[in-house]
């Protein structure tokens, strides 16, 4: 691109933050009452996780992989694709960060959910505000409640979601699971921000913590002086 | 039939309030004598609603108020997302696709899907064939230029065109238009971005050169500062009701410019769009004033 000083975020946008929001209230009805259902699953995972960590790599990764190709599929080839040609790039990468998902929770070395720690508790905060915070942005941003993003049928918190709960995991795994749901942050987030919405900034912190935590996770313990709390 | 249908969508359209309907203004294209309405419609963002109904009708809506106020020249490109085929429902609703000046473009970096995007372009349209094909803001433009000449002289196409917005690689530009035939330059031009003024606008006129105006109100953010402003009184004097009249005046009182395509998702804004420049075309001192004022806000 020549001359890329002179662009600015807003020139990259392709369509308008009302057809955008209209895209997520058409996700919303069509798909009602499923929102709970994966809200729901979402709970779940978070509660497994902290009760039953030995079966928890199974289960998140089964059902965090459907729910990114259901996202994909849904949202993004169906809805988002028609006014975003960029989604021609975003749809394989979401397809393959379902298989991964179901990869690691059934090929062995999978990422293990056993020990609590720190960054494990700030995964799952993260997660858990990704579940219920989500929903309730319109009454903040002055939008219909219709246009409410939820885990499992939008793109946003799925991602967060994912990053948060794929934080309180070790293992080498982790390294190929987060870089998609991080660029989506920041893809997203920059699409956002050209729209003018402040939410943009939830999924750059999202993403900061994410990563910072992620490198903190890769260094040896030993190293940093972590001593590890009893695990399950 | 077509008639009849473009009649109906008109009349569920809310009616017009202080914009007379009589007949816009008209440009000579240079290359062919050919007249042309000097207030098109663009679509880029306005017109990428997806499979959206309720929004489609909208651009719909908006387009047979276009057709209704004389307006013919419609443009669009591949870049655009879904406009190309919100466009081409809109023609098919309205019956109508003979009145239209079909102006798209080819937007690859690859000069040889070129011709497959220019076919699925057509077909989104649903035209026999495209009036005026431009290459995307010079993104393969050798390739791409001889693709489209090759067209022109089969038959195949009206008119050939390159285009560039917000000032940008206005150099390569200029040599493009002195070395080869082109019928159209798309660029941007407005009482605050008058960079072409210097160059490009006397060159087109001096090469025979028709100039199509983008981003006349800079994708809404100037006529959105300006409407929080009074608009001036003497703005009446060129028959300007609005600010978005007074800037459509500005830019198509140059002499080089040969229809500007704002872009709109509203029924009211595209009637006075079409109706703009209905008075007297102001003169060189009364430009500057213009200029001056919107500058000042």
């Amino acid at each position: 691109m020549s001359e890329w000083w002179t662009y600015r975020l807003e020139d990259f946008l392709l369509f308008s933050p009302r057809i955008y929001w209209r895209l997520v209230e058409a996700q919303n009805a069509a798909l009602w009452p499923l929102q709970l259902a994966t809200t729901a699953a979402g709970l779940a995972l978070i509660l497994l996780i902290l009760r039953r960590p030995g079966v928890a790599r199974l289960w998140t990764g089964l059902v965090l992989g459907l729910l990114w190709a259901f996202v994909a599929w849904s949202f993004l080839l169906q809805r988002y694709e028609p006014i975003n040609w960029a989604m021609a790039y975003a749809v394989p990468a979401f397809f393959a960060q379902a298989l991964m998902l179901l990869g690691a929770a059934a090929l062995p070395g999978g990422p293990a959910f056993g020990r609590r720690d720190a960054i494990g508790a700030t995964g799952l905060a993260l997660a858990l505000a990704g579940l219920a915070l989500y929903p309730v942005l319109p009454l903040v941003a002055s939008r219909r409640l219709a246009s409410a993003e939820v885990f499992g049928l939008a793109p946003d918190p799925t991602a967060v979601v994912t990053l948060g709960l794929l934080l309180a995991a070790r293992g080498r795994w982790l390294a190929v699971l987060l870089p998609i749901p991080l660029l989506w942050c920041l893809f997203s987030g920059l699409t956002l921000r050209a729209m003018d919405e402040g939410q943009a900034w939830l999924l750059f912190a999202a993403a900061a913590l994410v990563l910072l935590l992620a490198v903190l996770r890769l260094i040896p313990r030993g190293s940093r002086g972590d001593t590890p709390r009893a695990g399950a | 039939m077509a008639t009849a249908a473009l009649g109906a969508a008109v009349a569920a359209l809310p009616p017009a309030r202080s914009f007379a309907q009589a007949a816009p203004l008209s440009r000579m294209i240079p290359s062919s004598g050919e007249p042309i309405p000097a207030v098109g419609l663009g679509t880029w963002i306005t017109f990428n609603v997806g499979d959206d109904p309720e929004l489609q009708a909208e651009c719909t809506a908006v387009m047979a108020a276009f057709f209704a106020g004389g307006g013919r020249m419609v443009d669009s490109s591949p870049m655009y997302g879904s406009s190309q085929s919100v466009v081409g429902r809109g023609l098919a609703e309205l019956g109508d696709a003979g009145a239209v000046f079909s102006a798209d473009k080819v937007w690859t970096s690859s000069g040889a899907n070129g011709p497959a995007q220019i076919e699925q372009t057509r077909r989104l349209w649903g035209v026999e064939q495209l009036d005026l094909l431009q290459v995307h803001n010079l993104l393969g433009w050798e390739a791409h230029l001889d693709t489209l000449f090759a067209m022109k002289a089969a038959g195949r196409l009206r008119y050939v065109g390159i285009t560039t917005s917000e000032g940008r690689r206005h150099d390569l530009l200029e040599e493009i238009m002195r070395r080869h035939p082109l019928d159209f330059v798309q660029l941007t031009y407005n009482p605050l971005d008058r960079d072409a003024e210097r160059r490009l606008l006397p060159l087109a006129a001096e090469r025979g050169i028709g100039v199509i105006v983008n981003r006349p109100f800079r994708q809404g953010a100037l006529t959105r500062r300006l409407d929080r402003e009074p608009l001036p009184e003497w703005a009446g004097e060129v028959g300007a009701a609005s600010w978005a009249q007074l800037i459509l005046t500005f830019i198509l009182s140059h002499p080089a410019v040969t229809v500007a395509i704002p872009a709109t998702t509203r029924v009211d804004h595209v009637r006075e769009n079409v109706a703009a420049a209905g008075g007297p075309l102001p003169d060189g001192v009364f430009r500057e004033r213009i200029a001056a004022h919107i500058g000042a806000q």
